[in-house]
């Protein structure tokens, strides 16, 4: 069997010697400075004007022959007014469709280069210890990963660049596909909280969900004890915790409402208590995977959780998932959840308009489907002041398409990021010229 | 029928040497003179383990067989034809009776009396679909540790396991493949060993075992493996192979040995011919002495000689009576080893070796060690770098297996282009698509659209009718049995879908699936679970 990806994401079990926390302190405000990419190969400066494209906005009314300024990173213009695009550098998209670059906000691109190769691999903290709150992805971010131009050549502009393994796996990071640093790329170091309740958790770390759920009370009260008593923790005069002063610091964030917590999660029974373990602390949760969310979709939509889920789920592939059916976010959708899409890959996400066509083939109406992969992500994880349906301020992250975005045939013929065109070429389209 | 090797006629032999016993004699009295020689060792019995893995042979269904041949007659009229074979037909017509297709072509086709009629209008019918490359059934849904069945993963070298002694039919990803419009599967093996095993190939069903859903008559198929995978699991346990070289000597070793028990059987075949030969000799002999006799005695009787001369002859003759001599021992044949039978099979051109490789000089190694052995590389699988050696690959014959767009999971992982199967294709090599996987194999049409666009927009001419041959005629190829699956052929089984748009569409799905004339999967009308996994809601 050769094929690591969405499970693995979901499951890999770190195994490995204990190691200190040495990370530093996670800034409270880890929302970076959007500076155009640095790139010397999208080093193109001045504004930018895509004319003559349908501009789909998902739920949103489309724009006919829209006119699209971009500048210094940002969308500066939004409508039909072509003499805004005096003075720019035109591309033309008549004939063809404009969309937000498109969000996976479950990937490990940046941080995994070749699966099976440990030395390439900076996706999870390599200890036993099932609590890592203060693992961050955003550190190991490689932003020379071959994996970037070829995802964003698909038209994925922005992923999460998220941590795996353990109970508590760490925070996720978002990642810009450009840039020559991790500043020119990553956007927010500290995104979500990731949380894995799921059938691999048996194996890292315990025997069965009580002991996940022990676990996860056990950290949430600490981290209260440890607001409450600071001063004397810093003077030894605390009980011992179960986690580390970092790690509590995080889950503290997380506490106050400030830190999305991602919680990947199959069961109906374990959703149930997610939702109710969110609502008693206050947690800003959000579900993943959630492949038998369906079942208790009015429970999901009244709390207002929303999920990211996958479309490609398709039927029993374990025993937390025996309901995980292609049509879950066509029913989540139906009963009013918030509902983002996600490939929960790495090398494959550039396969994601791929599985947007898939939910909407399982009966996901269009437009949501666009939403689920532009709007709603940026909006679950709190960055849709920066990202989401295209809007004037907005990072100008955009993509041109031949057609359909989520039909076989399309290509993306233009890709921006932050308002720098991106050459369409990557590892593979050199490998295929050196063959051809 | 195919012609069986030598190696497989020899294995009959062995029944047939012992004589009859003799009949009790009298003393003075000449034994029978209608004794028979035995039979040299040309027999001709089926008995090789390569034959029984998919059936006992063409004609012989295995217990719980459904064979095909009872299917209702149903016309499907006025769709869009992708044939298989790399041509089209845009308006035509397929006939299904007895489960086999009995027309094929242009406008409305025959029309013979009870036929139902499907208006198929504005909708495009290919071939079932064709998974040479699945673990459904050995690796099954639920992934339970119990059901991992895939990998005999207690030695590199287990050519003799096969995958139809695990296959758990109600695995249920079969329906859920079946909806995805794939009537027929192998399933294979994985990669652990460099030997896996051999492959099952499967008609799709609802059935209590593997043997229900054989496709009768297929080839027997063996998965090989190079490469990292069988180097790391043995390597981790400090046992060969740990490296390249030791895949490669290992597998030497073990065509080594197989031609060796071509050899022995070859010989003992040789000494067991001469030692008929010599009894037969005897015998002729003694028929020839018993002749010799029954003149002189009649030539007495009628006088010739005088009395005292025949007295003396009967003295002699009574005392040295002609009796047949019993047949002498045969030596015991050379000892029955399924994983070596299997290599033989191999080597004698009756089993199908696929071969899992990915990196291009991978494969041009197996393809040395494949010429210095002696046999003939049927399939790569996965075979991600085939781009790079696609002519050769198409001038030896061997069909390139693989993904539309995998890539980067393992070092020999990490050339793979979405332009592999296109790049195959134009070189004039047999291009195949597989899922490896229960969640593609429900989309195999919309990977082959992957394959197809990834090629057209390198400048590569691939058209709808010629990306389909990949996931079915080709892979039919593949698994030895495209006389009997994977194109729209009068003669062929009734394996037909019908899908409800363009199948090249991430819209589209199967909207009807039939196999051997059988209507398997309606879109419209969802039966029940067919997996007793499934069977409470």
């Amino acid at each position: 069997m050769t094929h690591l990806g969405r499970r693995q994401l979901l499951g890999q079990l770190a195994a490995g010697a204990l190691c200190a926390v040495t990370v530093a302190a996670v800034p409270r405000s880890a929302t970076a400075q959007l500076a155009p990419s640095n790139d010397p190969k999208t080093k193109r400066r001045g504004p930018v004007a895509i004319l003559g494209g349908k501009l789909l906005l998902g739920s949103d009314e489309p724009i006919a022959d829209s006119v699209i300024l971009l500048d210094e990173g940002k969308i500066r213009y939004l409508g039909t007014d072509t003499a805004k695009a005096k003075g720019a550098r035109i591309i033309s998209a008549r004939g063809q469709l404009v969309t937000a670059g498109l969000v996976d906000l479950l990937t490990r691109i940046g941080t995994t280069e070749v699966s099976l190769e440990k030395t390439t691999r900076d996706d999870s903290h390599d200890t036993t210890d099932p609590v890592r709150a203060a693992f961050r992805s955003a550190d190991g971010y490689n932003p020379a990963s071959s994996l970037i131009a070829i995802t964003r050549m698909q038209g994925v502009t922005s992923v999460g660049v998220v941590p795996i393994a353990g109970l508590v796996s760490g925070q996720s990071a978002w990642a810009d596909l450009a840039g020559k640093l991790p500043d020119d790329a990553l956007a927010r170091r500290s995104l979500a909280l990731h949380v894995n309740l799921h059938d691999a958790m048996h194996g890292a770390f315990g025997k069965s969900r009580g002991t996940a759920w022990l676990r996860l009370r056990e950290l949430l009260d600490d981290a209260q004890a440890y607001r409450k008593s600071r001063a004397a923790y810093e003077r030894r005069q605390v009980r011992e915790l179960g986690a580390s002063r970092l790690d509590l610091e995080v889950v503290l964030r997380a506490l106050e409402g400030r830190l999305p917590v991602v919680f990947h999660v199959d069961r109906a029974s374990d959703i149930v208590g997610v939702l109710a373990l969110a609502k008693a602390n206050g947690l800003s949760a959000v579900l993943a995977s959630a492949a038998e969310g369906w079942k208790v979709a009015d429970q999901i939509a009244k709390a207002k959780v929303p999920a990211i889920v996958y479309p490609l789920d398709h039927g029993p592939r374990s025993f937390a998932a025996l309901g995980a059916r292609e049509d879950n976010a066509a029913l989540l959708h139906r009963a009013g959840v918030t509902v983002a899409l996600s490939t929960g890959e790495s090398h494959n996400a550039r396969k994601l308009r791929q599985e947007v066509g898939n939910a909407i083939r399982a009966g996901l109406p269009r437009r949501t489907a666009l939403d689920a992969v532009t709007k709603v992500p940026a909006q679950i994880v709190g960055m849709d002041k920066h990202y989401g349906t295209p809007k004037v301020g907005r990072v100008a992250n955009l993509v041109v398409w031949s057609g359909d975005p989520f039909e076989l045939s399309t290509q993306a013929t233009h890709v921006l990021i932050r308002g720098r065109e991106i050459p369409l070429r990557s590892r593979q389209t050199a490998l295929l010229e050196r063959y051809r | 029928m195919r012609c069986l090797g030598r190696h497989a006629a020899v294995v009959l032999a062995l029944l047939g040497t012992g004589c009859p016993p003799a009949a009790p004699r009298l003393a003075g009295q000449d034994g029978p003179s209608n004794a028979k020689p035995e039979a040299p060792p040309e027999a001709t019995i089926l008995d090789a383990p390569w034959r029984t893995a998919a059936g006992q042979a063409a004609e012989t269904e295995g217990p719980g067989s459904q064979a095909p041949g009872h299917g209702p007659t149903v016309l499907l009229r006025g769709g869009r034809l992708l044939i298989g074979d790399g041509t089209e037909i845009a308006r035509g017509h397929v006939l299904m009776k007895g489960g086999r297709i009995t027309s094929v072509g242009s406008g409305d086709g025959p029309h013979p009396a009870g036929a139902a009629i499907i208006d198929v209008r504005g909708k495009t019918i290919t071939p079932g679909l064709i998974d040479p490359h699945s673990h459904l059934g050995v690796y099954p849904m639920p992934s339970v540790s119990a059901h991992w069945d895939g990998n005999e993963r207690s030695n590199p070298v287990t050519p003799g396991v096969r995958a139809s002694d695990a296959f758990w039919p109600q695995d249920p990803g079969i329906q859920r493949a079946v909806a995805g419009g794939v009537t027929t599967i192998q399933s294979l093996p994985g990669s652990t060993n460099l030997f896996g095993g051999h492959g099952a190939t499967l008609k799709l069903r609802q059935a209590t075992s593997a043997q229900a859903m054989r496709l009768v008559g297929a080839p027997t198929g063996l998965k090989m493996a190079c490469g990292e995978n069988p180097k790391r699991i043995y390597g981790e346990r400090k046992q060969q192979p740990m490296t390249r070289m030791g895949n490669l000597a290992v597998q030497r070793k073990a065509f080594m040995k197989a031609r060796r028990l071509i050899q022995e059987w070859d010989r003992w075949r040789e000494v067991e011919a001469q030692r008929v030969k010599r009894h037969a000799e005897t015998l002729a002999e003694i028929q020839t002495k018993r002749a010799h006799r029954q003149r002189k005695r009649q030539a007495c009787a009628e006088g010739v000689h005088d009395d005292q001369q025949c007295t003396e002859w009967e003295r002699v003759w009574h005392d040295e009576p002609l009796t047949d001599p019993d047949a002498p021992l045969a030596k015991l044949p050379p000892e029955r080893d399924p994983d070596l039978e299997t290599l033989a099979g191999v080597l004698e051109g009756m089993v199908l070796p696929h071969v899992h490789c990915y990196r291009a000089d991978d494969m041009t190694n197996m393809i040395a060690l494949a010429d210095e052995a002696g046999f003939q590389i049927r399939t790569f699988e996965h075979a991600l770098e085939a781009y790079k050696i696609r002519d050769l690959l198409a001038k030896r014959d061997i069909a390139v297996i693989t993904w539309a767009d995998w890539w980067g999971f393992k070092m020999e992982a990490y050339d793979g282009i979405p332009e592999n199967l296109a790049l195959v294709t134009s070189a004039g090599g047999r291009a195949v698509l597989h899922s490896d996987s229960h969640e593609g194999i429900r989309r195999l049409n919309q990977e082959a659209a992957k394959g197809m666009h990834a090629g057209r927009q390198a400048g590569l001419d691939i058209s709808e009718a010629k990306a389909i041959t990949w996931i079915t005629l080709n892979p039919a190829w593949a698994l030895g049995v495209d006389h009997r699956v994977g194109s729209l052929t009068v003669g062929k089984d009734a394996d037909v879908v019908v899908w409800d748009g363009n199948p090249f569409s991430v819209y589209s799905r199967a909207g009807r699936v039939f196999i051997d004339g059988l209507e398997r999967h309606n879109l419209q009308q969802p039966g029940k679970p067919w997996s007793d996994f499934e069977a409470a809601p």
